[in-house]
């Protein structure tokens, strides 16, 4: 019986950040930073012809004014990811060329925001405007190319074309798909469409810069991969990484949208060079214009059944939208068919291939879900619409057809993350239970598929859903542990919370291992000088590759404690009882943990007791989940009310289920905005018009009204305690769930996100014309 | 330009300039509770008490609040302790970014509202935007600590 996994322990921080204690980037910025402020690109694309900053120059309090003749001309790419990275080198920290509104020009540093306003103000610049590639499906083999700079380069072939506009590009497929699909029953062939997405995090990117007393560099950082940033820093700027030292206090919310490097370059380049702290913080519209967004893309899908209802064939071709610069383009691309496509599992045939394009729009990054959002919307939508043509019911088609415990796909020895892939077998995969479990608490066959109400009609709609758990053999975490006298231990970890909670969770994984309590484990994370090496928080690796790591130290800490306490004991490690507390031998002598440390710290064969391991992953265990939403729209209006949204989740053991049921009702209610209303919406001219939270609308608390969140039983022999991955799987079922319960309700099929009160009228008209 | 404020029943006077918005004297002044997430007051994560009500710090001009009384949440610390508590028994917390403000907005309503109902909370608490937990759980954690008293 588990004491502290699985069980609803309180964040270990929540008490202090709730009171206010100094804990995020700018709370620890120097007071006399300089600030920093990046002149932004008015055009959509443009040559940079000249720039007069000599005003500016002058102006006091102005420190530096750095252009694109000032940094060293070396490309890199922001992303954040492991080392060789799978998204293009193509971009510098300043370039000649802008490629959207909002890119960086040129930065000022100054004694205060309001000189850096007023010597920005100062500064003319000249540009030739080019013409803009704004239609993603028009980018390829566009005459005009937007990245034509020879320096710029991929690591590994990922397909990279910049001279048509390609940033990656990719295809595989299984059995011969055009004979499968002419051999099926029922066809259908249909394209969708998802849009951008903005991670609106609460804390805008932040980061700060000094050099301390051993002339290093040490940065605070927003981030969630502090040796990435490290790494990047260092080779972006040519400063040796033993020079750098980056701290990732605690990080208010990142979804994605922090694993990149934002402004870390411009603090190292002006502390580096001038020796004085300095500091930059995104205003809201730089979060909106000037960061990354979700990939928005189009899919054409085509599936093929028997008319008794066995899926044959999928074929799905993506293009993605990567914007101006290729950050995850291949990687976000990939995830649409790999952690998507395995859901149906028993086809004859299966093909995934498509094009990442650039644009002129604000780059595309990672983002919860990471592609998986998308392609389910593509492929859950399209199964409702077969359902249809079938006859048949969405769950019985589901039941029959989907992945079940112990069977696998072809496609993860396919597909990896930029890579092949890796072959594995569904361990856990309790998909069926959360599909009867959640059809059970929506009420379905009671209101499947609706109830008419007179002015509003009440509907069901669902979706079901995987992802992963870290990347296999890419994703290192690692874990130290050490014992402290009075008998509590320091837990340091390079995996980075950054709000879901991992500090929590790692320490419980811990503390139950070593039969304590989370107060006498201390947690920290993350300093690239103190903790080991993490990759960060992304790619739902925390609980699974970390807490695999923590697990181990934890373990190799109780076998130290052992040895020790035989040694003391006169026995030998096999006759050593401990219960957490105490270690007893077989002559019942014993001696407590509190009086082991402090004898092994003051008094006798003193040592201080450290361990450390690292875990890399050898699979990726889905986590599965079936979302079920029940909505009241109105007729006359298209208003929808989100009655409820119940979740059902298999991912393994709930290391804290109210920190998993956070990361997962959190996760619905990201996905229901992009469903239903949050819209990145650019002018005729590439200008960002969603540029604050007054016109791009987020989810607020009279939006959701019920979430049904619960968890099956489930144990990963892979994972700590049995768990999977939480972080992620949340997020990919409203979309699809959403526009079935919306066709569900009035017969219309709307197969481009957002899916607004507006289109549902404009569509019902539609229908009331034909 | 020097204001007199009553910060946390503290007397203070702030040297600022006359455009200088109250949530950077505040920071500035080291009441880093009190944080930025957007300029337009559209977000709630700046907000403080002033003369007991919630506003956004971030339009608020640090002159125009000479003679008056802003709570932060260092102020209201054994009131953000249960507040904490019952987040801490629902799993609400998560980045915590917008936490401080949060819970100076739910006492503020506490004042305002007797023995609301969740509707009557939502409504009261419409601008404090959260990105992370989907609200839920913040609320029932609300719920039982308005229950408390």
């Amino acid at each position: 019986m588990m004491k502290v996994v699985n069980h609803k322990i309180p964040s270990v921080d929540g008490l202090g950040v709730m009171k206010g204690r100094h804990a995020f980037t700018d709370d620890f910025s120097d007071k006399h930073s300089l600030f920093i402020k990046v002149l932004r690109s008015p055009h959509a694309y443009a040559r940079i012809v000249s720039i007069d900053c000599e005003a500016a120059k002058q102006l006091p309090g102005v420190e530096m004014v750095i252009t694109h003749n000032d940094v060293p001309r070396i490309p890199f790419t922001r992303a954040g990811q492991g080392y060789p990275e799978p998204s293009p080198h193509d971009k510098f920290v300043l370039d000649e060329y802008v490629r959207y509104v909002g890119d960086e020009v040129l930065a000022v540093a100054a004694d205060s925001p309001e000189t850096c306003d007023k010597a920005l103000e100062l500064i003319q610049v000249q540009y030739q405007v080019l013409t803009p590639i704004l239609n993603f499906e028009e980018a390829v083999d566009n005459e005009i190319i937007l990245h034509p700079e020879p320096e710029i380069h991929e690591m590994f072939p990922i397909g990279f074309e910049p001279k048509r506009n390609i940033a990656a590009s990719y295809e595989m497929h299984v059995g011969d798909i055009e004979n499968v699909l002419k051999k099926s029953d029922v066809v259908i062939e249909e394209t969708f469409f998802t849009q951008a997405q903005a991670h609106a995090m609460m804390e805008p990117h932040t980061v700060n810069a000094r050099i301390d007393y051993q002339e290093r560099l040490i940065l605070y950082s927003a981030t969630q991969t502090p040796y990435h940033v490290r790494r990047i820093i260092s080779q972006g700027l040519g400063i040796p990484l033993s020079k750098i030292r980056v701290i990732k206090p605690r990080v208010g919310g990142g979804f994605g949208g922090k694993q990149a490097i934002h402004g870390e370059m411009l603090v190292s380049l002006v502390t580096y060079k001038t020796g004085k702290p300095s500091k930059m913080i995104y205003t809201r519209k730089e979060v909106f214009e000037s960061s990354y967004t979700r990939h928005p893309m189009r899919m054409d899908v085509r599936l093929g059944a028997t008319k008794d209802g066995i899926l044959e064939a999928i074929d799905f071709k993506v293009l993605s939208d990567t914007g101006a610069y290729g950050e995850h383009a291949l990687t976000v691309f990939m995830v649409v068919g790999s952690k998507v496509l395995p859901l149906y599992n028993k086809v004859k045939s299966v093909r995934f291939y498509g094009d990442v394009v650039y644009t002129n729009h604000t780059p595309a990054g990672a983002f919860r879900g990471y592609g998986a959002i998308q392609g389910n919307f593509g492929l859950e939508s399209a199964i409702d619409m077969l359902c249809e043509k079938l006859g048949m019911d969405p769950i019985e088609f589901r039941q029959k057809n989907m992945m079940k415990e112990t069977e696998t796909s072809p496609i993860f020895a396919i597909m990896g993350e930029g890579t092949e892939g890796t072959a594995m077998d569904m361990d856990t995969c309790k998909l069926e239970e959360c599909v009867e479990t959640g059809a059970r608490l929506i009420d379905w066959y009671k209101k499947y598929p609706r109830i008419d109400m007179g002015d509003k009609v009440k509907s069901v709609g669902m979706a079901i859903a995987m992802q992963g758990s870290g990347i296999p053999f890419i994703d290192m975490g690692s874990a130290t542990i050490k014992l402290n006298d009075d008998g509590f231990y320091n837990l340091l970890i390079g995996a980075t919370d950054i709000g879901q909670g991992s500090d929590t969770v790692l320490a419980q994984i811990a503390a139950e291992e070593l039969m304590t309590t989370i107060d006498k484990m201390i947690v920290y994370s993350s300093d690239t000088d103190l903790t080991p090496f993490d990759v960060g928080a992304y790619a739902s690796s925390t609980t699974y590759v970390s807490g695999n790591a923590v697990w181990k130290a934890a373990k190799q800490m109780k076998a130290a404690l052992i040895k020790e306490a035989a040694r003391i004991l006169k026995t030998t490690e096999e006759q050593i009882e401990f219960d957490g507390v105490t270690f007893q031998n077989e002559k019942e002598e014993s001696i407590s943990l509190v009086d082991l440390s402090n004898q092994i710290t003051y008094s006798e064969d003193q040592k201080q007791l450290s361990v450390t391991s690292s875990y890399v992953g050898h699979k990726s265990p889905p986590p599965f989940m079936a979302g079920f939403i029940e909505i009241d729209i109105d007729k006359e209006t298209g208003e929808i009310d989100i009655v409820d949204y119940v979740s059902v989740v298999d991912c393994g053991t709930t290391i804290n289920p109210k920190l998993a049921e956070g990361q997962v009702n959190g996760a619905i209610v990201q996905g229901l905005g992009m469903a239903i209303f949050e819209d990145v919406k650019y002018s005729q001219t590439g200008k960002l018009i969603s540029n604050s939270f007054l016109n791009y609308k987020i989810p607020t608390r009279l939006d959701i009204n019920k979430l049904t969140t619960v968890f099956v039983d489930s144990y990963e022999e892979s994972g700590p305690f049995g768990a999977k991955s939480v972080g992620e799987i949340g997020i990919d079922t409203p979309p699809a769930a959403f526009a079935n319960a919306v066709y569900n309700a009035l017969g219309i099929r709307i197969k481009e996100l957002p899916i607004t009160p507006e289109k549902i009228l404009l569509a019902l008209k539609e229908k009331e014309t034909n | 330009m020097l204001v007199n404020v009553i910060v946390n029943q503290e007397t203070k006077t702030f040297v600022c300039e006359p455009g200088d918005y109250l949530l950077d004297t505040l920071r500035a002044y080291n009441y880093l509770s009190v944080r930025r997430g957007c300029d337009n007051t559209s977000c709630g994560v700046c907000t403080v008490l002033l003369n007991g009500k919630p506003v956004p710090s971030c339009s608020v001009l640090t002159a125009s609040v000479e003679g008056k009384s802003i709570i932060t949440v260092e102020g209201i610390q054994a009131e953000a302790e249960k507040l904490g508590r019952h987040f801490g028994d629902e799993g609400a917390d998560q980045c915590g970014y917008c936490n401080p403000s949060l819970a100076l907005t739910v006492y503020a309503m506490k004042n305002d509202l007797f023995q609301p109902t969740e509707a009557e909370v939502r409504e009261y608490l419409v601008g404090n935007l959260c990105r992370c937990t989907g609200y839920i759980q913040q609320e029932r954690a609300i719920m039982k600590y308005l229950g408390d008293e």
